[in-house]
């Protein structure tokens, strides 16, 4: 097992390298001059000179793209010029939004396409089985953005006055208290440093912060505008889940050790729980994993409907504003952290099966 | 005759006729006993037959603007069919008008057009260079390989929809970029199918045959292995074409892809996505229709698999 995880890491390294030199790539052929996009317009020649000797642009290419790795590796991501802000404080304020979201879909997801993927398994051809893959289809098909505006029409205008009724924006209602966890629990923390950094990750993540802090009214609050989010976002993933789950149990349910198993007498609960269910779970692995990177994608759209600043509407306003800086890191950090994802997916299909380690 | 369950005519005892059946005819009737394949088939027929015949069944110019043009015209009106009682004094627009007094309806139609056009151009695109690719790799192995599968893992490495909007920020905004940023995305799934059938056939010995009898490499490779790949492609191909509709409608919901006033229907969409509230026809229409071709092309393509797969045809 260690000898497969540290070979299959190693793989990773050249993907990571291909990853830093893509975006270095896409950001010198972004046609315009780096120093009037940051420094403005008016910027002086002697000015922009100085400027491009400090950031190294003078030197040659493959200089450029040491010094760049080596800020990355540093955790600096450069600055943000439409926020004036390092884009690595950014991220740690954007990134927890699309981190709740991206959970919450998945969840939404697994906990409704796994069960649906099941019974129309056992109850093969009925109608069950039908209007589930029915279902399944059209909802592999629904464009995100059109999904959520829907949704936001459904829930907020025409459910209105009921208590079905759900927010079709924003994150909080305004004026409920949201204060950091370790500001209430009086932690004494440095200004600046990772462990920092790290908290305030955590307390933007409004519903742990919320149970941290045992702040119910946030927590309820939070939960009920991340709803419909989640449910525009998860259902792609949720459609997919059911059908891998589905044709994935039909494959392990036609198997003869099945039929021993129900030969045996074992109640059908059983039959599939412990003996199908488990078997049937690798490929559900793969597809939950491959979905995780759809959801990173879905969340810039998301986002943009929902009125959320999460990681994708930020990507999504600074391509706009063409804040390079912000596009470059974010965009590197989502596909490590995608890439990190298919690490964790193959490890996780070698624990589940034995088999795949020795070869 | 006895047809046995693959649709393939058993012998004929009697005349010893043995009919030859190309593995196309059979998966065409393979296909046919399908019913979603059926209803795949049916939806995307429509909305061909409208894309061609938009400019005739279209009741105005989907560009044009109506003011002054029409009497009693109004900003996003919502559907209006006199035969339905809607009255007579209002405009007929059978999908209503867009924020710019024109007719929705004309414009749905136009799009159907620009869907598919945009569907089958990039995943042309990505067959054409993945299967390149993909086959140069597969073939000559080694070194030439090992560089382009390592960049198709880079390129798999980004979300697709996030790499296109990175490339389409390169490239600005606007419909060709888009369709080549989607289309660049996409090859790195072609390049993997074809790259796998040509490593599982060229050691066979029909390759082997042809190799002795003094076949070019060229020869090998595109009339000998290629073919192999061709089935695999097909469904992947029918599969992606719906992943890149659905992409590139969202590139032009962001306003990264087709610009107005170009009837588009997810820049349709984003144009009117803030008038959910008043007029949620403008909103619905263009998202529905965008899920149906989706639906078509998804309902085919696991058909075609299935047709194309009978191994797998019971587990679905």
């Amino acid at each position: 097992m260690v000898q497969y995880f540290v070979r299959r890491l190693l793989l990773s390294i050249p993907v990571l390298f291909g990853i830093l030199l893509v975006t270095f790539v896409m950001a010198r052929v972004i046609p315009g001059d780096p120093c009037r996009a940051i420094l403005g317009e008016k910027a002086t020649k002697a000015v922009c000179d100085r400027f491009i000797h400090e950031k190294g642009l003078d030197k040659p290419i493959h200089i450029q793209f040491g010094i760049y790795m080596g800020e990355i590796l540093h955790g600096d991501f450069g600055q943000s010029i439409r926020y004036g802000m390092p884009v690595s404080r950014l991220l740690v304020e954007r990134l927890p939004m699309t981190v709740e979201l991206s959970i919450a879909a998945l969840m939404v997801s697994m906990i409704v396409g796994i069960p649906l993927g099941i019974i129309s398994a056992v109850r093969h051809n009925t109608w069950v089985d039908v209007i589930t893959m029915v279902w399944a289809n059209i909802g592999v098909s629904m464009p995100v953005f059109w999904l959520g505006l829907m949704l936001a029409f459904v829930f907020s205008i025409l459910l209105k006055d009921t208590p079905f009724w759900l927010p079709p924006s924003g994150r909080v209602t305004p004026g409920i208290p949201n204060d950091p966890f370790f500001e209430v629990w009086g932690l004494n923390l440095p200004e600046t440093g990772v462990l920092p950094s790290f908290f305030y990750f955590l307390s933007r993540l409004n519903l742990l912060n919320a149970a941290l802090t045992a702040n119910w009214e946030l927590f309820k609050d939070s939960l009920t505008h991340l709803i419909l989010p989640a449910m525009a976002l998860g259902t792609i993933p949720m459609a997919l889940i059911a059908r891998m789950a589905r044709s994935s149990m039909l494959e392990v349910l036609g198997q003869d050790y099945i039929r021993t198993a129900r030969a045996k007498g074992l109640t059908q609960v059983k039959v599939i729980f412990k003996h199908a269910f488990r078997n049937s779970l690798l490929p559900l692995v793969t597809v939950i994993g491959l979905s995780l990177g759809g959801l990173l994608g879905g969340a810039v759209l998301t986002e943009t409907i929902f009125g959320l600043s999460g990681v994708g509407r930020t990507l999504y306003d600074a391509i706009t504003a063409r804040d390079y800086g912000i596009v470059q890191a974010f965009t590197v950090v989502i596909a490590v952290f995608f890439v990190i994802l298919n690490l964790v997916v193959d490890l996780s299909y070698a624990y589940l099966d034995p088999r795949i380690k020795l070869d | 005759m006895a047809v046995t369950e693959t649709g393939i005519p058993k012998l004929d005892v009697e005349g010893l006729s043995l009919k030859s059946v190309s593995l196309w005819q059979i998966t065409w009737r393979r296909l046919f006993r399908r019913k979603s394949a059926v209803v795949g088939m049916v939806i995307l027929g429509i909305l061909i037959f409208i894309a061609l015949t938009a400019q005739w069944i279209a009741p105005f110019d989907p560009i044009q603007q109506l003011i002054g043009k029409e009497e009693g015209i109004k900003k996003r009106a919502a559907p209006c069919v006199h035969a339905f009682g809607c009255p007579m004094d209002q405009p007929e627009h059978i999908a209503g008008t867009d924020g710019n007094f024109r007719d929705f309806f004309s414009r749905l139609l136009f799009g159907a057009r620009l869907s598919l056009m945009v569907g089958i151009s990039t995943v042309s695109f990505a067959i054409v260079i993945g299967t390149i690719l993909g086959a140069l790799g597969g073939y000559f192995g080694g070194w030439p390989d090992n560089i382009i599968m390592r960049f198709m893992d880079v390129l798999l490495a980004f979300p697709s929809l996030l790499l296109a909007i990175a490339i389409v920020t390169v490239l600005g905004p606007g419909l060709i970029n888009a369709l080549l940023a989607i289309g660049i995305v996409s090859i790195p799934q072609y390049a993997r199918v074809v790259r796998a059938s040509v490593l599982s056939v060229r050691e066979l010995d029909f390759v082997s045959a042809t190799r002795a009898l003094g076949g070019s490499s060229y020869q090998i490779l595109f009339l000998r292995i290629l073919p192999n790949a061709l089935t695999p492609l097909i469904v992947q191909g029918t599969l992606g074409i719906a992943t890149a509709i659905l992409d590139a409608a969202a590139l032009s919901f962001l306003g990264l892809g087709a610009q107005p006033p170009t009837p588009e229907w997810g820049s349709m969409l984003g144009a009117e996505r803030n008038q959910v509230f008043t007029a949620p026809h403008l909103v619905f229409l263009p998202g529905f229709m965008i899920a149906l071709t989706v639906l078509s092309f998804n309902l085919l393509g696991d058909g075609l698999r299935d047709a194309l797969d009978p191994r797998l045809a019971h587990l679905s």
